[in-house]
């Protein structure tokens, strides 16, 4: 046999199941997330191979899905010194790196950035020829300021990545070898500003990331599992961990993802509404066909922006572990929560602190924990607080929702247990089977991903021909990078004519998604 | 004396998105510029119409080219310099002041740009009070203003002078420029002074469109209702409220051509709106009778917020409210609408005015 294993690392909970051929879950185990991440995927796992009873050497992929590198952002925890090449001069010199970032975040990576000559035009011809020399010097004088990582952007790279190719091989004579360099082209489209940004970020969490993997990879090995290790990226596709490892900015928000493909699948329903409760924070999704509806709004990320495609998501501050406040007859639930600490600090589990998981279980809305620890709360207060839990979602769900009328609403996560089986707005509320690792499971059947990004001359060949040669080409990368060729989709196909141009190139963007051969297509 | 200081610049660009009819494109660019420029010179004077002397020189300051490209291949930064160098050596005069050539996108912010660099004010007009896609589309052109001599510059220091026969004529031969610039190039245009300004511009677009901005940042944080806010400031009507069921889009020539359908909510509930668009909301029609036509303001504004959405976003499922807002009367006489009424769009409608189309479909 054949199995998976999908992990889930969320901020209060690390989640594990394990998923036979046919996509049955196995088993499942949530474990509290701990401050190194390890350990918490180290408990999570010996738990859920010890309940499967199955023989590790038998799990053929290991999947993570992990908030560390967006945490590592938000918190600016671990982050790198960087060092910015930017190719473009005399263009860009009016914008410079870093405008409206927020102080704080740049306090640890520096402002250390160097403009030089380079850059090409829409249609890949020279805007200004790099010199190698003034490249080189820059290098040298970035690494008199001690930067720890690189980034380099370069105008129109994302059509001709040559001069950052040329800048990384100084790199890698300046710095060495093994030094961290991010090329932009590598890692967003057009617009110079979000995809350097995205750059920046992603110098920034290399090394962080690059520790998390390996202790992932080593708590693994520990358990006998040799299966293939991926890592989600926040579109519902997988990176091989070697390659995650280069671009750890791509895991950014994979965990609502996550989640939002694990309540599809687990519930069967394409379209419907997702509502994700954590130990600290709900997160609310939409599902269209299957997958996550995605914001057009400009996506911010620890108050950068970027161009990455995100789920639509709103985020309120309401989870099992919410800390629940009673004062002159009115009730308020959260935003601060015990997170992780529920198991000891809830009534229910003998702690002191009343929480949104003691009223829902004194209300008879929940069963855990010791019910008579909190027997004797005022019936008042317990009234108002199931209220206030339930308006919060509603609201929630309403300004979600893209009709008036009323839609599915699907209830996933560990602390969806605070919520009653009918919301305002909602069709029907389904609580799915194993609701409370939806994570891990849409982690653990995440399918693999091929792109292709170029410009083409549509003039010669047609463009009906130059688009179904773009989507071959994506398909047969996705086949490289382990999908089953029948189960492959063209899920993206972006076509970008580059207005006024007098030849007839256009670029095609084209993303072609596929099941891991060897796995049952998910419903 | 008003200034428009780093702060200004945010409602700037949100409330001439509003007053640019869903075009434009991303503002993002020009509010960096801006703000950086603030930042880096001091604030920008903000000067009315007739604040300035009637034999001053005036110039008006732009962006010309492909959106994508601009926001890829960013300015040098002596961009604006070298274009006044330009026209002041051609009029062997000094500028007084800069101007915007219209409300919405990128070029609601690079004129604020041009006068910070240039340690300039900037005057509270424009010359269309809303966005259009062509440079003879200005009510300059209804007074006879010149868009020549014209000024196209790169951020390599290419500088063209173009002396066009006809404002038409401006227009291609800029853009051909433009193209060979790699699509992208800073402009300056319609140099006129102080006395024909203050006849042909339309005045006060600048600390209206702040002032649709502040009004919408602050509904955001529970004031007031954005929508009707708006209305009031603009003597607008509230068309229709809907949601998007439909967006249908093509490329033709460097227009985005396209319709957008609504399907009514509330009070309009059972009736279907269109929006045609070219690059700009163009025409709207309820239940396929028109409500509002070009050059009157068409704009799509998010239900809940306020906010202005481009027709690049609008997409299915919004929730949204559409108002029409009055142009301005130079817009309204016969060579106004011979230049951008609805039969210059290829509609084959006269223009009747949304006072008359929205009134009687009640407000």
């Amino acid at each position: 046999m054949s199995f998976r294993l999908g992990i889930d690392v969320g901020g209060t909970n690390t989640d594990a199941v394990i998923l036979d051929p046919g996509n049955h879950v196995i088993a499942k185990a949530k474990r509290p997330t701990t401050e190194d991440v390890s350990t918490g995927i180290h408990e999570a796992v010996d738990a859920v191979l010890t309940l499967s009873a199955i023989d590790p050497g038998e799990i053929n992929h290991a999947m993570l899905g992990t908030t560390h590198c967006t945490n590592a952002i938000v918190e600016r925890k671990g982050l790198a010194r960087v060092g910015i090449i930017r190719l473009s001069a005399p263009a860009g010199l009016a914008v410079p790196p870093y405008l409206e970032w927020p102080d704080d975040i740049l306090g640890h990576l520096g402002t250390e950035y160097r403009i030089v000559k380079g850059g090409y035009e829409y249609n890949g011809a020279s805007l200004t020829p790099p010199d190698p020399r003034e490249v080189e010097e820059a290098l040298k004088s970035l690494k008199k300021q001690e930067v720890q990582a690189l980034a380099i952007s370069c105008v129109f790279s994302p059509v001709n990545a040559g001069q950052e190719r040329m800048a990384r091989d100084k790199a890698a004579l300046v710095f060495g070898e093994d030094f961290p360099v991010s090329l932009s082209s590598e890692i967003g489209s057009l617009g110079i500003l979000e995809r350097e940004n995205a750059t920046i970020l992603n110098a920034a969490i290399r090394r962080i990331a690059d520790t998390a993997y390996r202790s992932f990879q080593s708590v693994l090995a520990g358990h006998g599992v040799r299966g293939d290790l991926y890592i989600t990226q926040n579109d519902g596709t997988l990176m091989a961990v070697n390659y995650a490892r280069r671009y750890p900015v791509f895991t950014i928000a994979s965990g609502p993802t996550n989640s939002l493909r694990g309540a599809a699948f687990l519930s069967g329903l394409k379209e419907a509404i997702v509502v994700d409760v954590g130990g600290t924070t709900t997160d609310v999704g939409i599902l269209r066909h299957g997958f996550p509806r995605e914001s057009t709004a400009e996506v911010l990320i620890g108050g950068v922006r970027t161009n990455f495609r995100m789920p639509d998501l709103i985020s309120i501050g309401l989870g099992g572990g919410s800390l629940v406040r009673w004062r002159d007859g009115s009730c308020s639930v959260g935003p601060d929560s015990v997170g992780y600490r529920i198991s000891s600090e809830a009534l229910v589990f003998g702690g002191k602190t009343l929480t949104a998981t003691d009223v829902a279980v004194a209300a008879g809305v929940a069963a855990v924990g010791q019910a008579d620890k909190v027997a004797a709360l005022d019936g008042r207060m317990l009234e108002a607080g199931i209220a206030r839990i339930r308006s919060m979602v509603e609201e929630v769900i309403d300004k979600m929702k893209t009709t008036s009328e009323d839609v599915p609403v699907v209830l996933v996560g560990g602390g969806s247990i605070l919520l009653p089986h009918q919301l305002a707005g909602a069709s029907r509320v389904v609580r799915p089977e194993h609701f409370d690792v939806a994570n891990a499971i849409g982690a653990a059947i995440s399918q693999v991903s091929g792109a292709v990004d170029g410009v083409y001359d549509v003039a010669g060949k047609g463009r009906d021909a130059v688009v179904s040669q773009v989507k071959e080409e994506a398909r047969q990368e996705a086949i490289r990078a382990g999908a089953e060729e029948t189960s492959i989709e063209i899920v993206e196909l972006e076509e970008i004519p580059l207005a006024y141009m007098p030849s007839n190139a256009v670029r095609f963007r084209v993303k072609a998604v596929g099941n891991l051969a060897s796995i049952r297509a998910p419903s | 004396m008003r200034t428009l200081s780093v702060e200004s610049i945010d409602n700037l660009a949100l409330g001439a998105a509003v007053l640019g009819t869903g075009g434009g494109g991303d503002p993002y660019l020009g509010r960096l510029m801006a703000k950086e420029a603030i930042r880096e010179k001091g604030d920008v004077r903000l000067l009315d119409p007739d604040e300035v002397p009637d034999d001053a020189l005036v110039i008006p300051s732009a962006m010309m080219g492909a959106p994508s490209v601009m926001l890829e291949k960013l300015p040098n930064g002596n961009e604006p310099q070298a274009a006044f160098q330009a026209v002041e050596s051609y009029f062997g005069k000094k500028a007084f002041a800069v101007m915007p050539i219209e409300a919405g996108g990128i070029n609601s912010c690079i004129p604020v740009y041009t006068a910070a660099r240039l340690g300039l004010p900037l005057v509270d007009c424009d010359a269309m009070g809303r966005a259009f896609p062509e440079i003879q589309m200005t009510t300059l052109t209804i007074g006879g203003i010149n868009a020549s001599p014209m000024v196209c510059c790169d951020e390599r220091g290419n500088k063209v002078l173009i002396e066009a026969l006809s404002n038409s004529w401006a227009e291609s031969i800029s853009r051909a420029v433009t193209i060979s610039m790699g699509l992208a190039s800073m402009i300056g245009l319609y140099m006129l002074d102080g006395k024909a300004l203050k006849r042909w511009s339309v005045r006060g677009t600048v600390s209206l469109a702040i002032e649709i901005g502040r009004r919408i940042a602050d509904a955001g944080r529970g004031k007031l209702d954005p929508v009707e806010s708006i209305l009031e400031l603009t003597k607008g009507y509230r068309l229709f409220v809907g949601k998007v069921i439909d967006v249908q889009r093509s490329l033709t020539t460097g227009f985005v051509r396209g319709t957008a359908s609504f399907e009514g909510l509330e009070g309009h509930k059972g009736a279907l709106f269109e929006v045609h668009f070219q690059n700009e909301n163009l025409i709207g029609l309820r239940d396929r009778e028109p409500c509002a036509m070009v050059p009157d303001l068409i704009t799509v504004l998010d239900r809940e917020t306020g906010r202005p959405i481009t027709t690049e976003h609008l997409r299915y499922g919004q929730r949204v409210v559409i108002i029409g807002m009055p142009c301005s009367p130079i817009w309204r006489t016969e060579a106004g609408l011979c230049l951008v009424g609805p039969r210059y769009f290829k509609y084959d409608r006269d223009y009747v005015p949304l006072e008359k189309l929205a009134g009687r479909a009640g407000r």
